[in-house]
């Protein structure tokens, strides 16, 4: 049984449709990636699975239960957590109350009234920072972080509420080819240590290729592709999105 | 952390608290005998509005909801406590605890229908909207609350009274008021205070992170409230009197100065932006009637040039200090 299934999803804003019914299977354990070029309607699709947006048609189901439309809160309770395309972090907080803050809540002691925090789950909360590779960063500031820490510390922040399926909305989103590399190195290290269950979105064809167990790929709200990365990189259809339909000297 | 830090910070921690703590033993003598009564009664408003102003910054400085309402609050407390001891024979004590209680049942309710709206503007309008309700209903409703003739001498049992000196009464508040400061000092590092602030810096991210943000919200003004209540309570108690002023929207105004001259960020800093506020009031009144304008600018000039308000000033500048000292 797939942990995540998606099943005939719509979702319109106005005249556009962003979403088109849209079939997904997600396998537990696997690392599956969607591509398709800008406004295929991705990001929409994974505001839809995890309760950001509401649904005009269809069903999501995890692990079994329905989740369609439920509060976000709900929903990552339940065991999705969410990275978002534009980094999305507590500012103001320092890289260490940031973690703390998700490890706290996850270990239901949100509503503590009387103990001191920085004395509570150090040894849990270093752990994320360290498998984020923040551990030297804990008492900066978060908004001063580069855009690259940024993005680690709030998969940090994800990883930290202790999710079974992980949404990442372009982790690697404006970072140099380095950093790049050194992220999907970590999203898939953490992937399988906690054996999670990982869709992510990506512009960078080479990530997608050197990650992904299984690729979707979307173009104008819909499913155009799904397979193996060997019968994507094969697809016609994908290589005419990407590189352009091959020039046919009969038609001139 | 080493040991010897360790020590070191137990060592100035400790003498903190016993420089602090005989400050506020000597000082109601020293202003009694050295100045006047009138310095030890400014001293106890001080106190009061300064337990106001932090339980206010619960809301706004760690919650970041710009409450335009919280003189509901102060004006139910003081309200509730003055018209149980006047008008029954409710002792003292029921009386006072009576009335943190209205206050936080007032915030629940304002608070249910607030904290679910997104937004500074709609948030503050909306607080601000029911705080007026409160007045108008103390203001016209003669019969209940004595309009606005307000309630005067409100009995005070003797332990506690003002009429001859105002010591009692400095200590009894002064118990109440660090017991409070206590909790909310508690509460502000708790993980729930954690909570407010990561809601307070990213309701999205926290909502992404499983949180309930209106739920958190709610407890927090709720327990802004209470205390607020007993401030409210201890005014009234300082003053023997009450009117529906206490609940009109410039009570709200002014404990919002107060977080803004005093600094949000900093726990004790909304209590040096309640001494700036009633000593610049006092004294400001006695040479001019202006002095509102006065208040107006220096709080210009406070948010122009220390946006972070004198207390986050002052902890700067104590964290250079400390710096340089280190190395």
């Amino acid at each position: 049984m797939p942990i995540l299934e998606v099943k005939g999803l719509r979702k319109s804003f106005g005249g556009l449709t962003a979403v088109a019914d849209v079939n997904l299977e997600v396998h537990e354990g696997h690392i599956h990636s969607i591509i398709g070029p800008n406004g295929a309607g991705k990001s929409t699709l994974f505001n839809l699975i995890s309760g950001y947006y509401s649904c005009d048609r269809g069903q999501v189901i995890f692990k079994g239960k329905d989740i369609t439309d439920l509060p976000p809160q709900e929903i990552t309770r339940m065991g999705i957590g969410r990275s978002f395309q534009v980094t999305n972090i507590f500012s103001g907080l320092t890289v260490f109350e940031n973690l703390l803050a998700a490890v706290l809540y996850a270990k239901g002691q949100g509503l503590r009234l009387f103990s001191n925090a920085q004395k509570m789950f150090r040894e849990e909360t270093e752990e994320v920072l360290s498998s984020v590779g923040l551990i030297d960063k804990s008492g900066e500031s978060a908004g001063v972080l580069a855009a690259g820490d940024r993005k680690r510390l709030e998969l940090g922040i994800v990883l930290a509420t202790g999710p079974d399926l992980l949404l990442l909305d372009e982790p690697t989103c404006g970072m140099s080819p380095v950093e790049t590399s050194d992220t999907i190195d970590l999203i898939r290290k953490i992937a399988e240590e906690k054996s999670l269950t990982v869709l992510f979105t990506e512009h960078k064809m080479n990530v997608v290729f050197s990650i992904s167990s299984h690729i979707t790929v979307m173009n104008f709200g819909a499913i155009i592709a799904a397979g193996k990365p060997e019968d994507i990189r094969a697809n016609q259809q994908v290589q005419e999105i990407y590189f352009g339909k091959r020039d046919d000297p009969s038609s001139r | 952390m080493n040991v010897q830090d360790t020590t070191r910070s137990w060592k100035a921690k400790a003498l903190g608290i016993t420089i602090s703590a005989a400050v506020l033993i000597t000082l109601p003598f020293a202003l009694e005998k050295g100045l006047s009564e009138y310095y030890l009664y400014l001293a106890i408003k001080i106190m009061v509005w300064a337990l106001f102003a932090m339980s206010f910054n619960l809301v706004l400085g760690y919650g970041g909801m710009m409450s335009f309402g919280h003189a509901a609050f102060f004006g139910v407390g003081a309200y509730t406590c003055s018209l149980l001891l006047v008008k029954s024979s409710c002792p003292l004590p029921l009386a006072f605890a009576a009335a943190p209680v209205a206050a936080a049942l007032v915030g629940l309710i304002i608070g249910y229908f607030s904290v679910r709206i997104s937004g500074v503007f709609y948030f503050a309008t909306l607080t601000l909207c029911f705080a007026q309700l409160l007045f108008i209903l103390a203001f016209k409703w003669r019969s209940f609350t004595f309009g606005d003739d307000g309630i005067q001498g409100i009995p005070v049992p003797n332990i506690i009274c003002t009429d001859i000196s105002f010591i009692h009464y400095y200590f009894f508040a002064l118990g109440i008021i660090l017991i409070c400061i206590y909790i909310l000092w508690k509460i502000a590092r708790s993980p729930f205070g954690l909570m407010l602030k990561s809601i307070r810096e990213n309701a999205e991210r926290a909502t992404f992170v499983g949180m309930k943000v209106a739920h958190f919200r709610l407890v927090a003004f709720v327990i802004s409230a209470f205390f607020s209540g007993i401030a409210g309570v201890l005014y009234a108690l300082l003053e023997t009197s009450v009117a529906p002023d206490l609940l009109f929207w410039t009570t709200s105004g002014d404990v919002i100065l107060m977080g803004l001259l005093g600094g949000m960020a900093i726990f004790l800093g909304p209590a040096i932006g309640a001494a700036i506020m009633v000593l610049l009031n006092s004294f400001i009144t006695s040479y001019t009637e202006y002095w509102a304008l006065v208040l107006g600018i220096t709080l210009i000039l406070i948010v122009l040039f220390f946006p972070k308000g004198v207390g986050g000033l002052a902890y700067e500048l104590y964290q250079t200090h400390i710096k340089k000292r280190g190395g």
